[in-house]
């Protein structure tokens, strides 16, 4: 009898089932849309912090460039009166230089195995990130001497003609370098990354003037296995070509000891990748380096999610923030929706209730008989809510969002594909760097994430189980009422 | 078959009603009462005394020796469940269910079976002679039949007493006769105790006592 009277109620009773289930719905959809597009944006940010700091990568090592303590000056590239090939009154000049990441200190290579000696560190590699500058250009004669300044940083397109000044032109050409371990590419910038060419970087190739370069370098340069590469006064020769799904890896890598040599930074590194023994040690980890390494910017996987930047990070406070609220407070609603109905229902009903009461059914029928109909009715629209749900973030997914973002903590990050300049990576330490280094490091490292939002199916249940809850409680409530409600003030009453 | 000594009832409000002063009444088992008074006299609030849907404010309701008044809610239900069966003026249907669920209604407090509900529901039916509007809805039915629902409602668990309450006052002349001739048929076939609130001295007339109740108190007329 008990489900034929909640069938009946519900389905003679439409309009107040729609209106019901309809609030349930909304509440249910909002929640697992919210939860899915919050899931969403937290992998967005997984793949931006993987793609800026490698896969395994739970606490990177840096030292940032204390204001006014730039590693390296401004961008100039000085030349000699002479210097140059002179011909029909133009000189022409080239230059390239190799150097460390604007904004950044380096560390001695010797922290990195105080890094591996700390407990609760699984494995440790020390990365240098440089930027390869090449000038040339073409001044007339005469003017040879004036020191020429990088007056606006282009996007690495070799050959894009530069300021003109004087008659002269010139271009200007970064590159993004990384040193990196040969002996333990699994962990740091290149554990990401797949070689599809050529092979690997090895243990042997760290002092060989070898390079694995980015397959978007390689495509932009037209560059191949075997190719050379000028790198300072070095020709370096292409062994492999590495590409990822991140569009951040650096254009070129170089085995550590080279890099340190042919930068003149012998011995030194300005970025520590570090690995935990596992992902409950990593916050304790972080303190014992922090401890160790005292002047150093130790920094988690969490501290640099939140050093996530863009439109990824203010999607991410939007769900987190306001997202949340709206989520809570609409469950909220559906929830007095569905007591204030449920309760307009009891009043309504006070004559049938009266009546049932008054032919001998018990307060427990009652209450079991009103909450039934509450929860059935909450139930179906969880039901709705989880296929709106499920369907919005279907669209979503389908329309593919995308959002960019970038984190701004690390040191050095290399830039993105086809010689995206690298400077220092945030703008906090770009600016550090001098009024050059702050116009050329302000560019972020941006990732381009399409946002992919689960259906996660604990959220179905969740919101179901929510839903039913409310029901439930809605239920209660009116048929405590119902309860209470005297037969013969009932009866009275509709006489 | 009830007991009433020294039951009053009063209301308290913005002023006190006394709906039933000082009553003292006995009814025998298998007797047929009519009860008659103006408007606000008592009337209703003695058949829920009897009821046992409301509690006095002193004296004692006994129904076969047990004392209603000082009874538990859930042995109040029970009795109410299973020996007395109501029948109100405005029918009291649930306008959701068919003819036949609202009678199986009664029989829910039971735990009667499922199937042995419905067919029990449904002979109710036959005997008042709505076997074929089972699956009727009561806004499909008309007023006569809808009493006639509520009849077989009342009656369908067998009570020991049945109560109503102006039981032809929303119908006519011929269907208030057709329902009394129910009622009165029920009553000499199943010796029910049976009182009748009415305004009707036509039906009132064809009980075998009439009692009387203006102000609460009540006399024999």
């Amino acid at each position: 009898m008990f489900g034929l009277t909640v069938r009946r109620e519900l389905t003679r009773r439409r309009k107040e089932t729609i209106i019901i289930a309809l609030g349930m719905a909304v509440a249910t959809a909002l929640l697992i849309v919210l939860s899915g597009v919050s899931a969403g944006i937290r992998n967005g940010q997984s793949q931006v912090l993987q793609s800026l700091y490698g896969v395994g990568t739970d606490i990177t090592v840096s030292q940032v460039a204390a204001p006014g303590s730039g590693a390296t000056p401004g961008q100039r590239f000085e030349f000699d009166r002479g210097q140059g090939s002179t011909q029909n009154g133009t000189t022409s000049l080239q230059s390239s230089r190799l150097e460390t990441s604007r904004g950044s200190s380096t560390l001695d290579a010797a922290t990195v195995d105080t890094a591996r000696g700390v407990t609760g560190v699984s494995a440790a590699t020390g990365v240098l990130n440089l930027n390869l500058m090449n000038f040339s250009g073409e001044l007339p004669s005469g003017t040879s001497s004036a020191p020429a300044q990088g007056s606006r940083t282009t996007q690495g397109q070799e050959g894009t003609p530069g300021g003109g000044f004087g008659g002269g032109s010139f271009g200007f050409q970064q590159t993004s370098v990384s040193g990196v371990d040969p002996a333990s590419t699994e962990l740091g910038p290149l554990a990401s990354a797949t070689i599809t060419l050529g092979r690997a970087l090895a243990a042997s190739d760290n002092d060989q003037a070898v390079a694995v370069i980015s397959a978007n370098y390689a495509s932009t340069q037209s560059l191949s296995v075997d190719s050379t590469i000028t790198i300072g006064t070095s020709t370096v020769k292409v062994v492999g070509i590495a590409s990822s799904d991140s569009t951040t890896l650096s254009d070129i890598y170089l085995p550590l000891g080279f890099a340190q040599s042919a930068s003149g930074d012998t011995g030194k590194v300005n970025e520590i990748y570090v690995r935990a023994t596992s992902a409950g040690q990593v916050d304790a980890t972080a303190a014992a380096l922090r401890e160790a390494l005292p002047s150093t910017t130790v920094s988690t996987q969490s501290d640099l999610a939140s050093s996530v930047s863009g439109s990824l990070a203010s999607a991410a406070k939007l769900t987190e923030g306001l997202g949340q609220w709206v989520s809570v407070a609409t469950l909220v609603l559906a929830f007095l929706l569905a007591i204030l109905f449920t309760l307009s229902g009891v009043n309504r009903r006070t004559r049938e209730l009266g009546t049932l009461k008054a032919i001998g059914w018990s307060n427990n029928r009652v209450i079991g008989q009103i909450t039934g109909e509450a929860a059935v009715r909450a139930a179906i629209g969880g039901l709705v809510g989880i296929a709106l749900g499920a369907g919005i973030l279907g669209v979503l997914n389908a329309v593919g969002i995308t959002l960019s973002g970038s984190a701004g903590l690390g040191l050095g990050r290399s830039g993105g594909g086809g010689g995206m300049p690298s400077m220092a990576g945030g703008m906090a330490s770009a600016a550090a760097a001098g009024p050059a280094g702050a116009a050329m490091g302000g560019t972020a490292n941006a990732v381009q994430v399409v946002l992919h939002s689960p259906v996660q199916p604990t959220m179905l249940v969740l919101g179901l189980a929510a839903a039913v809850v409310g029901g439930l409680l809605a239920g209660l409530i009116g048929g405590s009422r119902a309860a209470r409600l005297s037969p013969a003030v009932a009866l009275r009453s509709m006489d | 078959m009830y007991q009433l000594s020294h039951v009053n009832k009063t209301y308290q409000g913005k002023r006190t009603v006394v709906a039933l002063k000082d009553v003292d009444l006995e009814i025998p088992d298998g007797q047929m009462v009519a009860v008659q008074g103006p408007t606000g006299g008592g009337k209703s609030t003695l058949l829920q005394m009897l009821g046992g849907l409301d509690r006095p404010t002193g004296g004692q309701v006994a129904m076969a020796g047990q004392d209603l008044a000082a009874m538990k809610e859930r042995a109040l239900t029970r009795v109410r469940a299973d020996e007395i069966g109501f029948v109100f003026q405005a029918f009291n249907l649930i306008p959701t269910l068919s003819a036949r669920e609202n009678v199986e209604c009664a029989l829910v407090p039971a735990r009667v079976p499922a199937a042995d509900r419905r067919r029990r529901a449904q002979e109710a039916l036959e005997a008042v002679g709505l076997g074929s509007r089972a699956d009727h809805l009561p806004g499909e039915l008309s007023g006569g039949q809808q009493q006639r629902v509520a009849i077989a409602r009342a009656l369908v668990k067998d009570p020991k007493v049945l109560l109503a309450d102006e039981p032809t006052g929303n119908l006519d002349e011929a269907m208030r006769d057709e329902i009394m001739g129910l009622l009165e048929s029920y009553w000499r076939d199943n010796q029910l105790t049976m009182v009748i609130v009415t305004h009707d001295s036509t039906v009132a007339a064809r009980a075998q006592r009439r009692l009387r109740i203006v102000a609460g108190e009540v006399t024999e007329a």
